[in-house]
């Protein structure tokens, strides 16, 4: 069973109908990813699976997103619990201005009050090795996140991400500032996350989504115009416009 | 619109093409030089060898140079690893138009074991699936590739007619007759062996066109894809 499914999902901003009755399955422990030209709502999708375009003025939503079988666009639908359950990661890095520690436990201090002190220390150690940065920051915990490098600050934002315990982790361009071994990194790291999580990356890097992913989309004027395992999207797309995109055709 | 990469790709067609015209041509010779027992001719097919090769290696090299400085997709990946695996079967094919040289060069000096009726029609086979599975290539035409595959039984028909009149009306009635039947039987295994390459071009080709793997499963190409 797919553990996010999209059906007839419609999205509006103001009158700009910018996603176009999408049907699709998300699994689990897989990369999805999602290509398209710039304004096709490759973005807007991701950020509809936690709601984040909640957040801004005039969006109107019609049809279901399935995660676990529940709607999640459902007026009842619990964001705190959502948002802890489907994590962002966003094309700039965004750590709070707080200590790499401070960062981490973030989340976890607003979800569960009252935590102890060696419960945290705990949760930073896990998260940091996740990301594979414990032994590079073990030993200055304390310093403010924003010394870090760029590739670093990716990396803890997946760290404080993962510190709250989802199941879903969109990622939004995650490698778009990062050098090409940067880059490399965090792809391995996404290979090595997907057995725990549903992971779903947009990005404008073709390549990109050809090497990290297992299933692919190519959405076109807020349609989605194909939907297949990466392998085959890339080497046969049955579609055209697909087709014309991924070759550069496209334009 | 018109890509940076898609002139390089038509020189990429270009060279496969004067690839395929030199192997149709070395296969021409070899057998003009069996007919005629022209041994100037044989030794020409067998020193141009060397300039096939050549042109193998330097496709090779434009394929991976193309893959490594554009990561094509969809079908411009197909159309470079197809002809990637083209280039081979043809200088495969160049190389067994120099088997058929070399055969001659053995019997050129004796006289002919029997007028060639066969053999000719053979090659003319195997020379029109080489012209077929080219165009095919260079056009992307499946239907010529499916022509190419259907051919294949003929040649393969030619063939046993070939070896079932060497051996049982020569070999068998006179021994004396083995070191020259011995030669057209290998001559007509090689040719037979070139319209095998011609059909491996065709499958590429349908793969490259439909992205359909029908090598290995000819119940695909009978239920019309």
């Amino acid at each position: 069973m797919a553990k996010i499914t999209t059906k007839n999902l419609n999205l509006w901003y103001g009158t700009f109908h910018a996603l176009k009755n999408i049907n699709s399955n998300f699994e689990a422990n897989r990369i999805t990813a999602i290509i398209g030209p710039s304004g096709c709502g490759k973005s807007t999708l991701l950020r509809v699976l936690n709601r984040m375009n909640d957040l801004i003025e005039g969006v109107r939503t019609q049809g279901e997103v399935l995660i676990d079988d529940t709607n999640i666009l459902n007026s009842h639908a619990d964001l705190v619990v959502l948002r802890k359950k489907v994590g962002m990661v966003f094309q700039r890095p965004n750590p709070f201005p707080l200590s790499i520690y401070e960062n981490i436990v973030f989340g976890e201090k607003i979800h569960a009050e009252g935590i102890t002190r060696d419960r945290l220390d705990e949760i930073v150690e896990k998260s940091l090795r996740d990301v594979l940065l414990w032994d590079e920051l073990k030993d200055r915990l304390n310093t403010p996140a924003l010394r870090l490098s760029l590739e670093q600050k990716q990396r803890l934002c997946i760290a404080r991400l993962i510190a709250v315990k989802p199941d879903v982790l969109l990622m939004d361009e995650p490698c778009s500032t990062l050098d090409p071994q940067a880059t490399a990194r965090v792809e391995e790291l996404m290979r090595e996350l997907k057995n725990r999580y549903t992971i779903i990356v947009v990005t404008h890097n073709m390549q990109q989504a050809a090497r990290v992913s297992d299933d692919a989309g190519f959405m076109l004027l807020g349609e989605l115009i194909e939907f297949d395992k990466t392998q085959e999207l890339f080497t046969a797309p049955h579609d055209k416009r697909t087709e014309d995109y991924i070759t550069g055709r496209y334009g | 619109m018109e890509r940076h990469v898609d002139q390089e790709l038509k020189e990429l067609n270009k060279d496969i093409l004067k690839i395929g015209a030199l192997a149709e041509e070395a296969i021409y010779k070899s057998v003009e030089a069996l007919k005629n027992r022209d041994k100037e001719m044989a030794r020409n097919v067998i020193n141009n060898d060397t300039n096939i090769d050549k042109l193998e290696l330097a496709v090779d090299e434009k394929c991976i140079d193309l893959m490594a400085r554009y990561q094509p997709m969809a079908r411009d990946l197909r159309f470079i690893t197809t002809g990637m695996k083209i280039n081979s079967e043809l200088e495969r094919i160049a190389d067994i138009a120099v088997d058929i040289a070399q055969r001659t060069l053995e019997i050129a000096d004796k006289p002919l074991l029997k007028p060639l009726v066969d053999i000719p029609k053979l090659t003319a086979v195997a020379q029109s699936m080489v012209k077929m599975s080219i165009d095919a290539f260079v056009q992307g035409d499946i239907t010529l590739a499916k022509k190419v595959l259907s051919s294949d039984s003929e040649a393969d028909k030619l063939r046993n007619e070939i070896q079932k009149e060497l051996i049982e009306d020569y070999m068998v009635k006179d021994g004396t007759t083995a070191p020259r039947a011995v030669q057209l039987l290998l001559i007509a295994r090689f040719l037979e062996r070139i319209c095998d390459h011609t059909t491996n071009i065709a499958e590429d080709v349908i793969y490259m066109v439909q992205a359909e793997v029908v090598r290995h499963h000819p119940e695909r190409l009978k239920n019309g894809k």
